[in-house]
């Protein structure tokens, strides 16, 4: 385990060009191991595109990233979930026909470690091993508070349950690192509210997370440090404080003029 | 080791339809092997062909070589499941219509294999095959391999599969190997097909390089369509009926296959998951 401070996820100049468009432009920050990091920016900045190629999903077209300093750039996705990279989606992508258990029990695969055949045979280990898989999936489900819910079709949670439910299956897989795109999306102030407490507690336990988020309350106040992106490039880093009076920040949400006159406006006050 | 005595009625009966009996069984194997990849969503035609090396492998084998019947039916799965991994390489980052028409272009390109190649008896097929695939034999090994597949269904390997059939790129960042589930099932699905060919092949007596192209290969496809692919049990349904039917629907004479046609039809149309449509739930031990 790493101290804190100590550079968890190293993203070294990534770049994905796609027919015509520069989606992320050599974007280089690293996230701090046990901390909150989170990357803002308008919409169409290049941060799902970001997402995805730190999770394997997309390969970048330059660049390179270390996940606790070893090289992950070029490895399949189903292999960096294993290394301890966890993420949801930013439009929900449960497994809708499956129960709320078995979504759970799904993102735990990587660490079943019982052969298919032992496991397709039942012998002692693999129901030993399906067992204990029950089990920690309901544990996880207390921990996100949708546990009543255990054997429900997933897809018929309310919305903000369906994101808990994701973030669940996430933690199955027992991430160093887990990935959240716009977890508050769509949910009310008491969801929101609810889901800071979640994530507040989840750090507690010494997961690092790295979020894209709208929401700007919700991000200052949980955030230990903020990347920005516009339009693919890393525009400002820092801490929320710095971040919010930046005049480049403002600039990019609200446009050169109004931001000229708020930066006027602040320093005649 | 196979020689089960029958009640006698059922000796009866087989002697006058044993064909029927032993394609019902032979077809449930077929659908089975469908079923191995359309759980996964691919749309692999490849079926039909691998049938085809499984009963040609058997044929040669017993034939030419007189290799006892086990060893023959080991050989009949291990060389097309060998195909399909040799295949499922290149092939498995096709999706949807274009992984059907690559595997559909295997068939035809054994066809000819076959038709031009003395030793594997070219237009005439291979005949005078021993009927060794006895009624207890084909359906015995039927009952292992839907056993096998609801037990594994039912496991880790069966939320695998259905993690893959819903998004797969939600499958593969929760760490489930697609790219190997696909390979395993292919091959799987291949050495049953090889399998279900070898039956065939000991209770037809005769094969022909015709038998393993496109029709037989939508005909599997079918199978799997009717019953639906919730359960493995629906294509064993589906399998069962569309093989009984002809039979059953003799007296309609020429509007028989009119009749199957119009089956499916309403099936996909009223019945879009199949006959057994149904959500099959998993437990633990």
């Amino acid at each position: 385990m790493n101290s804190i401070g100590e550079p968890l996820l190293k993203i070294d100049g990534l770049t994905r060009r796609f027919t015509g468009l520069l989606a992320v432009d050599s974007v280089s920050f690293e996230i701090a191991s046990g901390s909150v990091h989170a990357v803002i920016g308008p919409n169409g900045a290049g941060k799902t595109t970001l997402f995805n190629m730190i999770s394997g999903l997309l390969p970048p077209t330059e660049g390179r990233l270390f996940l606790g300093g070893a090289e992950i750039t070029r490895l399949r996705p189903n292999i960096r979930a294993a290394l301890g990279i966890g993420r949801t989606f930013q439009n929900i992508r449960i497994f809708g026909d499956m129960t709320v258990l078995e979504n759970v029990m799904t993102g735990m695969q990587p660490r079943l470690g019982v052969s298919i055949v032992a496991t397709i045979l039942r012998t002692r280990r693999g129901r030993e091993e399906e067992r204990a898989a029950q089990a920690k999936g309901r544990e996880l489900l207390r921990l996100v508070g949708i546990e009543d819910f255990a054997d429900r079709i997933a897809s018929t949670l309310s919305y903000g349950d369906q994101r808990r439910l994701e973030i669940a299956r996430a933690l199955g897989g027992d991430p160093k690192l887990l990935l959240l795109d716009e977890p508050a999306a769509g949910m009310n102030p008491t969801e929101t509210a609810a889901l800071g407490t979640l994530l507040q507690q989840l750090r507690g336990t010494g997961l690092t997370i790295l979020l894209v988020e709208h929401d700007m309350g919700f991000v200052m106040g949980l955030c230990d440090r903020i990347t920005v992106l516009n339009f693919g490039r890393k525009i400002a880093e820092g801490p929320p404080t710095a971040i919010r009076s930046d005049p480049k920040v403002i600039e990019a949400y609200l446009g050169k003029r109004v931001a000229e006159r708020l930066m006027a406006e602040r320093a005649s006050a | 080791m196979f020689d089960i005595t029958l009640p006698l009625w059922l000796d009866d009966f087989l002697w006058a339809y044993g064909s029927v009996v032993y394609g019902l069984g032979v077809n449930a194997i077929l659908g089975l092997s469908m079923y191995v990849v359309l759980a996964l969503g691919q749309l692999s035609l490849g079926q039909a062909a691998f049938m085809g090396i499984g009963a040609y492998t058997s044929a040669l084998l017993t034939l030419k070589l007189g290799v006892p019947f086990p060893l023959v039916l080991i050989a009949a799965m291990i060389l097309p499941a060998l195909a399909a991994f040799v295949i499922g390489i290149p092939t498995l980052r096709l999706t949807g219509v274009y992984l059907a028409i690559a595997t559909i272009g295997l068939a035809e390109v054994l066809r000819v294999v076959y038709l031009n190649t003395d030793a594997v008896g070219g237009a005439m097929g291979l005949s005078g095959i021993p009927e060794k695939a006895s009624f207890p034999v084909i359906f015995g090994l039927l009952l292992v391999v839907l056993v096998g597949l609801l037990l594994a269904l039912r496991s880790k390997v069966g939320r695998a599969f259905e993690a893959i059939r819903e998004d797969e790129d939600a499958a593969r960042v929760v760490g489930i190997n697609v790219w190997g589930y696909k390979l395993g099932a292919i091959v799987v699905s291949a050495a049953l097909a090889g399998l279900a060919g070898a039956l065939n092949a000991h209770y037809s007596s005769f094969i022909g390089p015709n038998e393993y192209g496109f029709e037989t290969a939508v005909s599997i496809l079918s199978f799997a369509v009717l019953g639906g692919v919730s359960t493995p049990l629906g294509p064993v349904l589906g399998a069962f009926v569309l093989t009984a039917l002809p039979e059953v629907l003799r007296p309609l004479h020429d509007f028989r296959l009119v009749f199957n046609g119009l089956i499916i039809v309403l099936v996909v149309i009223f019945l879009p998951k199949g006959m057994l449509g149904f959500h099959v739930r998993r437990r633990a031990s």
